[in-house]
């Protein structure tokens, strides 16, 4: 199968400090690969530079064949390269459903209309209302989303990145701050959709990792020290060092 | 639109509409009212850009100032017809609003309002400097435009009404904008830029589109202040017409364009009152208002709500 996304030897340095060394990795459709490492690893700035976020020193990225390494955020999200965000980031002065109904409405149609009210668009608001329904908040549509309790905003972040029926999902840390019921059910969700696109995620919660991945690689210090099944990561005496020992 | 947005500003309209007939028939009367309905459009359409897009200005007073030299220029040429100065006055306010916010909107922050700031000065010493139209001392229109050929703008209440429905048309035009899907991504971009960027917004052409409907209505109201008081002087793009009308905007309140149509009307009728009790009116007018600003966080209408 070839892949979705490749990223290409990306390297990132803030100022001396290598933040990110000669990573290449693929993914392909249909399959989680997660990146797991300890904090300072590096893994935000990997990601920030695969959205677009953050421009890498070199390297490339390539996405459904397309080398994106020069593209913006914006310009990516339309190719269909959807993230959420570690801190969550939302509209908080609207409503739930029109989060999404933004995402929406990036995706259908021109959004140089100026004059039909945007809030009665009925096909914007049912698919926005499908994609809420899909995370188990559609009985919170109309709420603000400043209102919406931590759990739910992290919900919201994943509706909107549903929405935008993207071909790659960019998760960072989707389940943080989440309790455990709260994160069972995102981990079952997650494992439904997947085969719809596929998913590069950062995660702390070790057990979700092993629940949801097909391929784990390990970033230390900016570089990948190890690649493979999760069951290979899990026996990688390196990577017990590195960091799944720290847990044990 | 919600109702209790739309209920304010139709309120005002139709006080605005009865006016003359209760006693504010007289030519002073009529002639602040003008000016307040005027400045309405511009309030509004600055609104536009602070509210809506996030986009502080410190330049408006230059879009009105391009329309109404754009009448100046046209009036020198022997070119008097309503029908043909107005569009070309409200294209000149849009081609100046698109040139300077294409450099503009680049920036943000800070950095926008200097900006602004500096081409709303480059434009006001581009006036003052043009001896042809009487550069400081102004230049005087010996009358009203015509219209289709006809006097009628010469009439007090037909002037009146027609500084009327385009302040309706404004508020009707700005509303529908912010509620449209083009305004939606402006909210949403200066709600959270990088959100409105996920989801694959690049605010930088919305953002210009609208600095250039803002600049167009300037222009329009700019091109209805020289035919109100038949003159024009550099004196209206100056940086504290600019920040008037921003305080206009912030005044009446952010929440959309009623906001701006209130704080419009208010300034310039508080000011005229106060200014006819006192010589020092500006004593009593600047802790007003300084008053308003710590008190009034959603603004005049976010008053009238509570």
């Amino acid at each position: 199968m070839s892949a979705l996304l490749e990223l290409r030897g990306l390297s990132k340095r803030f100022g001396g400090l290598a933040v990110t060394q000669d990573v290449s990795l693929s993914l392909a459709l249909g399959e989680v690969h997660a990146l797991i490492g300890p904090n300072g690893a590096g893994k935000t700035t990997l990601i920030h530079q695969v959205s677009g976020t953050l421009a890498p020193d070199a390297g490339q990225v390539v996405f459904l064949g397309e080398d994106v390494t020069a593209l913006g955020l914006a310009a990516r999200a339309r190719r269909g390269l959807a993230r959420s965000f570690q801190i969550t980031c939302l509209l908080p002065g609207f409503s739930a459903l029109e989060n999404v109904a933004l995402a929406v409405q990036a995706r259908s149609g021109s959004s140089f209309r100026f004059f039909r009210p945007a809030r009665g668009e009925a096909a914007l608001n049912a698919r926005a209302m499908a994609a809420l329904d899909e995370m188990g908040l559609a009985a919170r549509a109309g709420v603000p989303a400043s209102a919406l309790s931590h759990g739910e905003k992290r919900q919201l972040e994943l509706a909107i990145a549903l929405a935008m029926e993207p071909r790659v999902l960019l998760l960072d840390e989707p389940l943080a701050g989440t309790g455990a019921e709260e994160a069972e059910r995102l981990i079952a969700l997650l494992r439904g959709l997947k085969q719809r696109f596929g998913i590069l995620l950062i995660e702390h919660d070790m057990p979700a990792v092993f629940a949801l991945a097909d391929r784990i690689s390990v970033l230390a210090q900016g570089k990948v020290i190890a690649s493979g099944t999760p069951d290979a990561i899990r026996a990688d005496a390196q990577v017990r060092a590195a960091y799944l020992g720290d847990d044990e | 639109m919600r109702w209790r947005d739309a209920s304010l500003p139709l309120l005002v309209f139709a006080a605005l509409a009865i006016a003359p007939f209760i006693g504010f028939g007289q030519g002073h009367a009529l002639t602040l009212l003008a000016r307040a309905m005027i400045f309405g459009m511009a309030a509004m359409s600055l609104s536009l850009l602070v509210g809506g897009a996030g986009l502080v200005s410190l330049g408006h007073a230059a879009m009105l100032g391009v329309g109404a030299y754009a009448v100046v220029v046209l009036d020198h040429a022997g070119v008097t017809e309503a029908l043909v100065v107005l569009p070309v006055a409200v294209l000149a306010a849009a081609l100046f609003a698109l040139l300077t916010g294409a450099v503009a909107i680049r920036t943000s922050g800070v950095h926008f309002i200097m900006i602004t700031l500096a081409f709303g000065q480059m434009a006001f010493f581009t006036t003052s400097s043009l001896a042809i139209y009487g550069g400081d001392d102004g230049y005087t229109l010996f009358s009203r435009m015509e219209v289709a050929g006809s006097r009628f703008l010469e009439g007090r209440l037909a002037f009146h009404f027609t500084c009327l429905a385009l302040l309706a048309g404004t508020w009707l035009l700005v509303q529908a904008l912010l509620d449209s899907r083009f305004g939606r991504v402006l909210r949403a971009a200066q709600q959270n830029e990088v959100r409105a960027q996920a989801v694959g917004f690049a605010p930088y052409r919305y953002r210009l589109v609208a600095y250039v409907i803002a600049g167009a209505i300037g222009g329009m109201a700019g091109v209805l202040l020289s035919q109100a008081a038949e003159f024009v002087a550099p004196a209206y793009l100056t940086w504290q017409r600019s920040g008037d009308l921003l305080f206009m905007v912030i005044l009446g309140g952010l929440a959309g364009p009623h906001g701006a149509l209130v704080g419009a009307l208010a300034i310039v009728l508080i000011e005229e009152w106060l200014a006819e009790l006192t010589e020092h009116w500006r004593m009593i007018f600047g802790p007003m208002l300084i008053l308003c600003v710590f008190f009034l966080r959603g603004g005049l209408v976010g008053l009238l709500r509570r």
